[in-house]
């Protein structure tokens, strides 16, 4: 019980799976340029668990949009595996952060966690399955033949990551998915989080504006600034022990942690 | 239990009120027409009661097959080439810009130009048989499915756009799952508004250039003063055209269930 969880330091996860080199983002051209990316570089290890924090309107979207192939930087390139990315990578998904305008709403529940593998050479069979554990995981077991409009936020949330999970990714990222829950379901996604990451060994790029659940969630923190946005810091998150939401917050590293994010963050 | 139960007569009550609030206006007004009609000894309004048995004489003969069944064969032919025609053009110009910056004046133009207009030129080319009716309604109909699918993809929610290239949706899963069901509501409406169109075309060029269908034998009632041969002309295109709406209607609330649904949802909120 006091040992390695998320040491990131055994030899399979020290490979880097993400590289972010000097990534910039301009929306717009002439005058009405805006520079939202200002040179972001950092990197992410297979299997590890990275937490973005930053102001609102930093760029955090951006920032995951163009790490998903969906936004061409300006300038600089990500990797994934060696391959700079110029679209959308196989195996890695995105939970968007307007859960509800991702879903389909002409599509059940189900249909919608199962319409990422239709004609990918997953069985009906499989899909079904694979439908049944995603929803299972999210705590949503009761719904799969409702329609995503017939649910609250918090359970269409659940929803857009079940059909993350469903998907099978190698490379998560999420951005702000657990804006929308209350406390209590929020402490559950977020260790279905961790333990998604640690049965598939998946690598998890989170975003959020929440300081507490970067620290508990991540092996590292990355503290962007306000716009244009830059890399503040890149924190190693060295807690004790596997992750639980009473004893891992009370540790004292954990608040030392977290007022230095928090510090960065403020910093102007 | 109980309330299940009260529930569902409720809605069973609440149905029968709203088809009596729809009907009995239409009802009342054909008893008057009956009885009033009736008596009256005008020329131009034959009793109701003669010109339904004129209906049961003139339709449900072989008339049925030698001219009824041709006109709603030239329409439908006509509508579900529009339909096609109208919902792929549509898809594949709204996806792309240069195609759509090319082809949308021209498709402007072309829809403001009143389908009857063209019956000269189409008799020229095509004659007076099927094939120009069927041309015809075809081309005056596929406007409004065109734009309204134009306008139903182009307006679809760019983030679905995002969620299919993440998640390598495409080709015809993309087509099916995701574009077609976003612009559904819109082009449900252009394809209500062409199937009008198909009838009213159907019938004007039935009436301009014809020897055969619905409307030829009614506009030739006209013409040969058999009037109430002409009132029982009116009374199946109105009954005809009554029904494709009802029809398309139902199909409709079909298709768009969810989208109903998330309307009804969305103002009860
Ligand atoms: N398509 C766009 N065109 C122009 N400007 C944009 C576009 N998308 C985002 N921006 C601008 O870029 C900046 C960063 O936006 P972004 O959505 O990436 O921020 P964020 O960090 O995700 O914010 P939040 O925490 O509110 O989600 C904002 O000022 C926004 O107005
Ligand atoms: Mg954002």
């Amino acid at each position: 019980m006091t040992e390695v969880v998320a040491e990131p330091n055994t030899p399979e996860r020290t490979e880097q799976r993400l590289v972010v080199d000097e990534l910039r983002k301009t929306y717009g051209a002439g005058v009405e340029a805006k520079t939202v990316l200002d040179g972001l570089s950092f990197d992410v290890r297979s299997g590890e668990f990275v937490c973005v924090v930053g102001p609102s309107g930093a760029g955090k979207t951006t920032l995951l949009k163009c790490l998903a192939g969906l936004l061409p930087p300006t300038s600089g390139t990500s990797y994934l595996d060696d391959t700079p990315i110029d679209g959308p990578p196989e195996k890695l998904a995105l939970v968007f952060q307007e859960y509800t305008r991702s879903l389909m709403p002409w599509l059940t529940v189900a249909k919608n966690v199962t319409l990422p593998l239709v004609n990918k050479g997953v069985s009906k069979h499989e899909m079904r399955k694979r439908a049944e554990e995603a929803l299972d995981a999210v705590g949503l077991t009761d719904v799969p033949g409702k329609y995503p409009w017939q649910l609250s936020g918090g359970m269409q949330q659940r929803v857009a990551i079940a059909r993350a999970l469903a998907y099978q990714p190698e490379v998560l990222l999420m951005d702000e998915p657990f804006a929308s829950v209350d406390a209590q379901t929020r402490f559950e996604l977020e260790d279905l989080a961790l333990s998604v990451r640690e049965r598939f060994g998946i690598t998890v790029v989170l975003v959020t504006h929440d300081i507490d659940e970067a620290v508990y969630l991540a092996d590292r923190v990355v503290v962007l600034g306000a716009s244009p946005c830059q890399v503040r810091e890149i924190i190693d998150v060295d807690l004790r022990g596997p992750r639980d939401q009473v004893e891992t917050k009370a540790q004292r590293r954990f608040t030392e942690l977290r007022s230095r994010v928090f510090e960065l963050i403020r910093a102007r | 239990m109980r309330s299940v139960r009260r529930s569902e007569s409720s809605a069973l009550t609440r149905r029968l009120r709203s088809v009596a609030i729809e009907f009995w206006l239409p009802v009342l007004i054909v008893v008057l027409w009956w009885f009033a009609s009736a008596r009256a000894d005008l020329v131009f309004y034959p009793p109701l009661a003669e010109i339904v048995q004129r209906f049961g004489e003139q339709w449900l003969s072989e008339r049925f097959f030698t001219d009824v069944v041709p006109s709603l064969r030239n329409m439908l032919v006509g509508y579900a080439f529009s339909c096609l025609v109208g919902v792929g053009m549509g898809v594949v110009v709204a996806q792309v810009r240069v195609v759509r910056h090319a082809v949308e004046p021209l498709v402007h133009f072309l829809r403001s130009i009143p389908p009857v207009a063209l019956v000269p030129l189409a008799i020229l080319v095509l004659g007076f048989g099927a094939d120009m009716k069927m041309v015809i309604i075809a081309f005056s109909a596929v406007f409004s499915t065109l734009i309204a699918t134009l306008d139903g993809v182009r307006a679809a929610d760019p983030l679905l756009g995002e969620v299919t290239k993440v998640y390598r949706i495409s080709g015809r899963d993309r087509l099916f799952k995701v574009t077609l069901p976003a612009a559904a509501p819109q082009i449900l409406g252009g394809l209500q508004v062409s199937l009008q169109i198909a009838f009213v075309v159907m019938i004007t060029s039935e009436m301009l250039a014809s020897t055969e269908g619905i409307g030829y034998l009614t506009i030739l009632a006209q013409q040969t003063f058999a009037i109430t041969d002409m009132w029982a002309g009116m009374l199946l295109l109105g009954v005809l055209g009554y029904l494709f709406n009802l029809l398309f209607t139902l199909a409709e609330r079909r298709v768009l269930r969810w989208h109903i649904g998330m309307r009804a949802q969305a103002t009860t909120r």
